[in-house]
C-alpha cells in the first residue's frame, strides 16, 4: 500500500479513466455495505441499553462505555474511579501483539530476504512453501498448537527427553503460548509484503554502499532497511492489528489469565451471557485505537515523501 | 618509487562454472591515466571493471593497486569508487547526503563530510540541487551526482561502467567532455567501460579493445584507429572496408595481393606474411578517392550504388566488380574535390598511399 505511493511525481496514464465510476461500483457496494453498515451498527449499538439475555434495548444510555472505564463499587452506586480491569487487558493485548509483530519481523526479515535473493524460479517454491500451512483453517492449526504445547505433548517430552528439563513445563494458559500462536498465525502476512519490497529492491545500491566503504551492517542499517521500509511498516501492520483483536489464540492457549480484546468482545456476543452495547463500545474503542495507529503512520508516510523537496 | 602503476591485472581468469568470461588478463594501467576498456557487451569488460571494484571474485590471478595486492579484500575496503551504469544513488537520501555518505564511511564528522560534499557538488555545479532527492533530478544531474559521490572520497582509482549510456546524444558528449576536463583537473586514474567506440577515442588517454574475454589491442586511440592489429578491432573500432585477399608477390616493403574479382592491390607489408597467405585487408572509407577516369596503379573499379548524406560528409556505397560492398566517405567541405558520382555510374577508387593495412587474423 504504501510502496506504489512512494514515486512522487509520476505521471500513470489510465486506460480506464472514462469508465472509472461503474468499474468501482462493485468496491464502492462491498465497502459500504459490509463495512460502513456494520461499523456504524456497532456505533449506535455501543450507546444503547443492554438487554439480559443478548440483544439491545433501543434506548440511548453510556452505560457501556461507562462500565469500560469507570470503577463504580460492587453495588455500582459510588462516584467513578478508573476502572483498570478492561485497560489492562487492552494494555496487554496491544503488548502481546507488539511483541509478535517484532517476533515476525525478526523471522520474516531475513526469511523474506533470502526468498528475493534466489533465482527467479526458485521462489515461487518457497513462497508457495510459505503459505502452505494456511491452506488449514486457523482453528484447526490453533488446536493442535495446544497438543503440541501441553504437558504431556510432543514439546515437553522431546525437551525431557533431551534432558533439557526435568519436568514437563506449564506452557498452556500462559502468555508464551498465546505468544507463540499470535506469531505462528500473523507469519506469512510479515513475510510477504517484505519480500515484495526486497524483490523491488534495487540490488545495485547495496554495491554502491560498499564501495563508499560501508560494512555489511551499515549497508543493511542505511540502505537496506530505508529502501524496503514502506514494505516492513506493511507487514507491522498486517500481523499487528489483526493479533490485537484476536481471540482465538488467546481463548485457545492463553485461559483465562490471558484474556484479549479479541475474547472480550467474542464473549459478550456468544449465547445468553453478553452484553452487546458492552461488546459494541469494546469494539468501537479498538477500531479508534487501530485507526489512531494508521492514522499515525499515514501522516510521517507522507511527510517522508514531502520532505526534500 | 616513482611512476607505480595505478593497477597491474596479472593473469587474472574469471569462470562462471564451465564459462570462461576472462581468459587471462593482463594489464598495467598507469597512474593519472585516463584507460578505456572497449568492446562489445559481453566481452568481459564491466566483469573485469567489477572485479577490480571487488563485486566479482577473481577465480586466478591477482589485482594490484599502486602495488598492493588488492583482490583479496571486500569492496568496502578498496580505495576505489565506482560510477555506476544507472548511477545507483540512494533514492531514500537526498542529493548531499548520497555525496557525503562515503565521508562519513570513512569516519568523517558529518559536518566535514557535509562541507566535502557541498564542494564536490560546486564542482559538478549541482549546488542549487543539494536538498533535492535523486527522483526530482534529470538524468544528466543523477549522473553528475553519481560522479560527484564517487569522487568525495578522493579514490585513488575511479571507475566508471557505461555511465554515459543512459544520456541522450548531445548530453553525452558535453559530458564526455566534461569527464575528461574533471579527470585532468583531479589527476585521478580513471578506468572507463564502454560499448562506444567514438567514445573510448574521445575521451581516452589509451584504451584496450576487448571481446569474448581477452584483450585484442592496448595502445592510444590514433595508434588503435589507423594500425588495427586484427579484423575485430578494424571492424570494431570506426567504420571500414574488409576486404579478403591473396599474397601474390613480395617485393621489399610492397605485396601484390589479389582480390577476388582478379584485381590486383599494392600494399605495405606490417606484419609477417609469405606468398599464398589469405588475408584480409583494412581500408577507412574517409581515405579513399573516388574518380571517374583510371589515373592509377592502386586502382580498384566498381559501380556507385547509393549515396548517403549525414550531415558533415556524403557516404558512397560502391560494388566493386569483385562483388565485395565498398563504402567511401567524402567530407561535405571538399566536395570540390572529392566528386560525388549518381548511382549507376562506374567509377574507379585510389587507396591513399599507407591507408590500406594488412590483418593476418
Amino acid at each position: 500500500m504504501a510502496g506504489v505511493a512512494s514515486k512522487g511525481g509520476e505521471v500513470r496514464s489510465d486506460t480506464y479513466r472514462d469508465s472509472r465510476t461503474w468499474l468501482l461500483l462493485p468496491a464502492w457496494l462491498t465497502l459500504v455495505v459490509l463495512v460502513l453498515v456494520p461499523v456504524s451498527l456497532m456505533l449506535v449499538y455501543s450507546f444503547l441499553t443492554k438487554e439480559f439475555r443478548g440483544g439491545v434495548v433501543w434506548e440511548f444510555s453510556l452505560a457501556a462505555y461507562d462500565q469500560f472505564f469507570c470503577d463504580r463499587g460492587l453495588f455500582g452506586d459510588e462516584p467513578c474511579s478508573i476502572e483498570w480491569n478492561y485497560i489492562t487487558i487492552f494494555w496487554r493485548s496491544i503488548w502481546q501483539a507488539g511483541l509478535a509483530t517484532l517476533f515476525c519481523l525478526i523471522v520474516s526479515f531475513p526469511t523474506a530476504y533470502f526468498i528475493a535473493t534466489r533465482p527467479q524460479s526458485t521462489r515461487v517454491i518457497w513462497l508457495f512453501l510459505i503459505t502452505i500451512p494456511y491452506w488449514v483453517n486457523l482453528l484447526i492449526r490453533t488446536v493442535s498448537m495446544r497438543f503440541m504445547l501441553r504437558e504431556e505433548g510432543p514439546v515437553n517430552n522431546v525437551l525431557v527427553w533431551i534432558g533439557i528439563i526435568d519436568d514437563p513445563l506449564q506452557m498452556i494458559n500462559t502468555s508464551f503460548a498465546v505468544q507463540i500462536g499470535l506469531f505462528y498465525s500473523y507469519l506469512p502476512f510479515m513475510v510477504l509484503p517484505i519480500y515484495a519490497a526486497v524483490e523491488r529492491y534495487n540490488f545495485t545500491l547495496s554495491e554502491a554502499a560498499a564501495d563508499l566503504y560501508a560494512t555489511k551492517y551499515v549497508t543493511l542499517r542505511r540502505v537496506i532497511i530505508p529502501s524496503i521500509q514502506p514494505g516492513i511498516i506493511a507487514g507491522c501492520i498486517l500481523v499487528f492489528v489483526p493479533s490485537l483483536g484476536a481471540f482465538l489464540a488467546p481463548d485457545l492457549l492463553g485461559g483465562a489469565k490471558n484474556f484479549m480484546i479479541g475474547s472480550l468482545i467474542e464473549e459478550q456476543f456468544k449465547g445468553n451471557a453478553g452484553n452487546w452495547p458492552f461488546g459494541a463500545a469494546a469494539s468501537m474503542i479498538l477500531l479508534s485505537m487501530v485507526m489512531i495507529i494508521l492514522t499515525l503512520y499515514a501522516r510521517q508516510q507522507s511527510k517522508a515523501l514531502g520532505a526534500g523537496s | 618509487m616513482p611512476n607505480k602503476p595505478a593497477i597491474i591485472v596479472k593473469d587474472a581468469v574469471k569462470r562462471y562454472g564451465d564459462f570462461v568470461a576472462l581468459k587471462k588478463i593482463n594489464l598495467s594501467i598507469q597512474d593519472n591515466e585516463f584507460f578505456t576498456l572497449l568492446g562489445p557487451s559481453g566481452c568481459g569488460k564491466t566483469t573485469l571493471l567489477r572485479m577490480i571494484a571487488g563485486f566479482e571474485d577473481v577465480t586466478e590471478g591477482e589485482i594490484f593497486l599502486f602495488g598492493e595486492e588488492i583482490d583479496k579484500l571486500p569492496p568496502h575496503k578498496r580505495p576505489v569508487n565506482t560510477v555506476f551504469q544507472n548511477y545507483a544513488l540512494f533514492p531514500h537520501m537526498n542529493v548531499r547526503e548520497n555525496v557525503s555518505f562515503g565521508l562519513e564511511m570513512l569516519g568523517q564528522s558529518k559536518s566535514d563530510a557535509m562541507r566535502c560534499a557541498e564542494e564536490m557538488l560546486e564542482l559538478v555545479r549541482l549546488s542549487q540541487f543539494a536538498s533535492r532527492k535523486p527522483a526530482q533530478l534529470s538524468g544528466g544531474q543523477q549522473q553528475r551526482v553519481a560522479l560527484a559521490r564517487a569522487l568525495a572520497p578522493q579514490p585513488k582509482v575511479l571507475l566508471l561502467d557505461e555511465p554515459l549510456s543512459a544520456l541522450d546524444l548531445k548530453l553525452r558528449k558535453a559530458m564526455q567532455l566534461e569527464l575528461k576536463h574533471l579527470q585532468r583537473e583531479t589527476g585521478i586514474t580513471f578506468i572507463f567501460v564502454t560499448h562506444d567506440q567514438e567514445e573510448a577515442l574521445t575521451m581516452s588517454d589509451r584504451i584496450a579493445v576487448m571481446s569474448d574475454g581477452e584483450i585484442q589491442q592496448l595502445g592510444e586511440a590514433r595508434d588503435i584507429y589507423e594500425r588495427p592489429r586484427n579484423t575485430f578491432v578494424a571492424d570494431f573500432i570506426g567504420d571500414t572496408n574488409l576486404l579478403a585477399v591473396k599474397v601474390e608477390s613480395i617485393s621489399g616493403s610492397m605485396v601484390q595481393c589479389l582480390l577476388k574479382g582478379g584485381q590486383r592491390l599494392k600494399i605495405a607489408v606490417n606484419d609477417k606474411i609469405k606468398i599464398g597467405d589469405s588475408l584480409h585487408v583494412s581500408i577507412r572509407p574517409e581515405r579513399l578517392f573516388v574518380s571517374d577516369v583510371d589515373d592509377s596503379r592502386g586502382t580498384l573499379r566498381g559501380t556507385v550504388k547509393d549515396n548517403i548524406f549525414i550531415g558533415t560528409d556524403i557516404n558512397s556505397l560502391l560494388i566493386l566488380d569483385s562483388g565485395d560492398e565498398f563504402r567511401v566517405r567524402a567530407s561535405n567541405s571538399d566536395r570540390g574535390n572529392k566528386r560525388i558520382y549518381a548511382p549507376g555510374k562506374q567509377v574507379f577508387v585510389t587507396v591513399e598511399e599507407g591507408a590500406a593495412r594488412l590483418l593476418v587474423d
